[in-house]
C-alpha cells in the first residue's frame, strides 16, 4: 500500500462510520413499525428536503453526470435538468394528493385507489424490479470508486456499500435513515463545492484556458449525437423519461409519506428543487476543467473524472485532501441512494413476501422488514459482480425510462381521472413495463450503433410512455363498468385541503 | 397528617373524536356525495389541474423548446455570453432558478385555490338546514 491510497481509505472509513453513528443515534428514537417505514410521518419540510436530496443524488449524479458531460458535452446537461425538473412535475401533479392518499408505498396507493389485489401485486413486482435496476449502478459505482482511489478489486467497493447499508437500515428503518440522508446531502454538496473553488483558482492561475477550444464543436450543442432527426428524438425521449420518471421512483415516493400533510409535501418538494439546483451547477465545472486537464479520461474512464481531477490539477497535500473529500462525497452518494432504495424495496417485500405466513411461522413487522432488507441488498449485489463497466448515468437513465412508462401514468391518471379501472391500469403497466423493459434489456446486452433502431431502444420513453398512457385510457373506457365504486370518494380525499375537515 | 389515602379517582383523557362538533353544511355535502358536494369537488379539481397544466406548459415552452431551437439555428452553438457558451449558461445554470420560480408560483396559486375552497365550503348554506336533494 502506497501513501496515495491514504485519503481514499480515510474518507471511506469516516463516511461509513458517520453513517452508522447517525443511524444508531436515530435508532434510539425509532420505536414502532410506523417509525420504521415512514418515520411516523412527522418529518418537517426542511429536514425532509435535505433527506430527499441526499437520497436522490446518487452515483449517477455525483460521478456519472460529470463523466458524461466530459465525453459528450452539452447534450448531457439534459440529465441533471431532467432529474431536477422531474420534481417540478411531481410537485404540480402528484405531491400533495399522494401524501393525502395516506398510503405507505406505490402498491398501497394502487390498491387503495383501484381496490384490486391484482394491481397491487403487479406494482409490487415493478417496485422491486425498478429498485434493483437502480441499485445496480450504485454498487457498480462503489466498485469503480474504490478501484480508482485505492486500487481495490471492483467487488470490494460494492461489498462495503452493501454491508454499511444493511447495517444502517436494518436497526433503525426510515426514521434513522432520514437523519443519515440529510447529513449526506450536505456532505455531497461540500465534497463537490470546496474542490471547485480550489480547482477554479488553479485554472485562473494557469491562464484560464478555454475548455470548448479543446473539444469538437458538437460539445457545445445541447442535442444528442448524431444530431438531426435522431438526435432530436433521443434528446426529447430523455426529457420525457427524466421529467416523468422521478415521480415513479420507489424511494422518492416513499419519502413523501413521511411528510405531516399535503401542504408540507409541496413545501418539501420546492425545497428539493432548490437543493438539487445548487448541486447540479457543479458537475459541469468539473467536466469543463476535465477537457483541459484530463483529456486522457475522455474515452472510456470518464466516470472517475470527479475522483481524479483534483489530484491531476493540484498535487501534494492539498490534492490528497481534495481527493479524500470527493471520495467521501462519492461514498455518501452510494450509501444514501442505496439505503433509500433498500428501504423502499424492503418495505414492499416485507409487506407482500416476508411478512406473510410461511408454514406455521409468521415474522413480526420489524423482523420481516429486516429479512426483506437483506434480500433487497443481496440480489443486486450479486447482479453487480459480473458487470462492472457501464456508464453509471446511462443505467440510471434507463431506470427512469421504466418508471416513466409504468408508475407515472398510473399516478397521474389515478390522481386526476376518475375513470381509471383496475383492468386498464394493469394493461397500461404491462404495455409500458414490458416495452421499456425489453428496450432496457436490449440496450444493456448490445453495443450502441448509430441509426433509428438503436435510438428507439436506447431511449424508449418517447414511445413507451404514450403507449402506456393510451392503453390505460382506452382499456379503462372499454371496461368502464368496473370503475371502483369508491373512486369518487377517494378522489375527494386526495384533493381536499387539510383545512376542510371531512370524515376521512 | 391523615392516614387515610385519598379516594381513587378515575383519570380519563378527552374523547378522541369530537363527534358533536357542528360541521359546516358544505363539508357535509361533500361527505354525503350529494350533487352540490360533487360540484364543489369538480370545480376544485378542475382549477388545480388547469393550474398544473399551465405550469407544465410554461416549462415545455421554455426549456422544452431548447433542443428544437438549437437544431433549427445551429449557429447558436457558437454564441457566447462573456466566456461561457450560451448552451452551457442556459442549461447548466439558468434552468435551475427558473424551475424554482415555476415551483414557487405553483405553490402560491395552489394554496390560494385551497383557501378559497375551504372558505366556500365553510360558508355555503351555513344559515339553514341541509336541503339539497341528493
Amino acid at each position: 500500500m502506497s501513501t496515495d491510497v491514504v485519503p481514499g481509505v480515510v474518507a471511506v472509513v469516516l463516511v461509513s462510520l458517520a453513517t452508522l453513528v447517525i443511524g444508531t443515534w436515530g435508532l434510539r428514537i425509532s420505536r414502532t413499525t410506523s417509525d420504521f417505514f415512514v418515520a411516523s410521518r412527522t418529518v418537517r419540510p426542511r429536514l425532509n428536503a435535505s433527506a430527499i436530496g441526499g437520497e436522490y443524488l446518487s452515483a449517477a449524479s455525483f460521478l456519472g453526470v460529470a463523466g458524461l458531460l466530459l465525453t459528450f458535452g452539452a447534450e448531457m446537461l439534459w440529465y441533471p435538468i431532467g432529474w431536477t425538473a422531474g420534481y417540478l412535475v411531481l410537485l404540480v401533479l402528484v405531491a400533495a394528493p399522494l401524501r393525502r392518499s395516506g398510503a405507505y408505498t406505490l402498491p398501497d396507493f394502487a390498491e387503495a385507489r383501484l381496490g384490486s389485489r391484482g394491481v397491487r401485486k403487479l406494482c409490487s413486482v415493478l417496485v422491486v424490479a425498478i429498485g434493483w435496476l437502480y441499485l445496480l449502478p450504485q454498487f457498480q459505482g462503489a466498485g469503480v470508486t474504490l478501484r480508482s482511489t485505492i486500487g481495490a478489486p471492483p467487488w470490494a467497493g460494492s461489498l462495503v456499500v452493501a454491508v454499511v447499508v444493511l447495517a444502517s437500515v436494518s436497526p433503525g428503518g426510515m426514521r434513522s435513515i432520514t437523519f443519515v440522508q440529510a447529513f449526506q446531502y450536505w456532505l455531497k454538496l461540500t465534497a463537490l463545492l470546496v474542490p471547485v473553488f480550489v480547482l477554479l483558482a488553479v485554472w485562473m492561475a494557469d491562464g484560464a484556458a478555454d475548455p470548448a477550444a479543446a473539444a469538437p464543436h458538437s460539445w457545445s450543442v445541447p442535442l444528442a449525437w448524431p444530431g438531426g432527426g435522431i438526435g432530436l428524438y433521443t434528446t426529447y425521449s430523455l426529457i420525457v423519461a427524466t421529467f416523468l420518471g422521478t415521480m415513479g421512483l420507489p424511494h422518492v415516493v416513499v419519502r413523501f409519506y413521511t411528510n405531516p400533510d399535503g401542504r408540507a409535501a409541496r413545501r418539501t418538494t420546492l425545497a428539493v428543487l432548490g437543493l438539487l439546483g445548487i448541486f447540479y451547477v457543479l458537475p459541469p465545472v468539473y467536466a469543463a476543467l476535465g477537457r483541459i486537464y484530463a483529456p486522457s479520461l475522455v474515452d472510456g474512464r470518464s466516470d472517475v473524472l470527479v475522483l481524479e481531477l483534483p489530484s491531476l490539477m493540484v498535487g501534494g497535500a492539498v490534492g490528497a485532501v481534495l481527493t479524500g473529500l470527493v471520495t467521501a462525497g462519492a461514498f455518501a452518494a452510494f450509501l444514501s441512494t442505496s439505503s433509500g432504495l433498500t428501504i423502499a424495496v424492503a418495505g414492499v417485500l416485507s409487506q407482500d413476501v416476508t411478512g406473510r405466513r410461511w408454514g406455521s411461522h409468521r415474522l413480526g413487522g420489524v423482523a420481516a422488514f429486516r429479512v426483506a432488507a437483506a434480500i433487497a441488498v443481496v440480489v443486486p449485489l450479486l447482479m453487480s459482480l459480473p458487470a462492472q463497466d457501464v456508464a453509471l448515468a446511462r443505467t440510471v437513465g434507463l431506470a427512469f425510462a421504466v418508471t416513466a412508462s409504468t408508475f407515472a401514468p398510473l399516478l397521474m391518471l389515478g390522481i386526476w381521472w376518475r375513470g381509471l379501472t383496475p383492468v386498464g391500469a394493469v394493461a397500461g403497466l404491462l404495455v409500458g413495463g414490458l416495452g421499456s423493459g425489453f428496450a432496457v434489456a436490449w440496450t444493456l446486452a448490445t453495443s450502441p450503433s448509430p441509426g433509428w433502431s438503436s435510438a428507439l431502444l436506447g431511449q424508449p420513453a418517447a414511445w413507451s410512455v404514450p403507449a402506456s398512457f393510451l392503453t390505460m385510457v382506452v382499456v379503462s373506457r372499454l371496461t368502464r363498468a368496473s370503475v371502483p365504486a369508491h373512486a369518487g370518494r377517494f378522489m375527494v380525499r386526495l384533493h381536499t385541503p387539510e383545512a376542510v375537515e371531512l370524515q376521512r | 397528617m391523615s392516614d387515610q389515602p385519598p379516594p381513587r379517582v378515575r383519570v380519563t383523557g378527552p374523547p378522541r373524536r369530537r363527534a358533536d362538533v357542528v360541521r359546516p353544511v358544505g363539508t357535509r355535502e361533500i361527505d354525503a356525495e350529494t350533487a352540490l358536494g360533487e360540484v364543489f369537488m369538480r370545480s376544485l379539481l378542475r382549477e388545480q389541474l388547469f393550474l398544473a397544466l399551465r405550469v407544465l406548459a410554461a416549462l415545455g415552452l421554455t426549456l422544452g423548446l431548447l433542443p428544437l431551437l438549437f437544431l433549427l439555428v445551429p449557429s447558436l452553438g457558437d454564441v457566447r455570453v462573456g466566456q461561457m457558451p450560451l448552451a452551457w449558461l442556459l442549461l447548466g445554470v439558468l434552468a435551475y432558478p427558473w424551475l424554482v420560480v415555476l415551483g414557487w408560483f405553483y405553490i402560491r396559486r395552489a394554496e390560494d385555490h385551497e383557501r378559497d375552497f375551504a372558505d366556500l365550503v365553510g360558508s355555503v348554506g351555513s344559515g339553514g338546514p341541509d336541503e339539497e336533494p341528493s
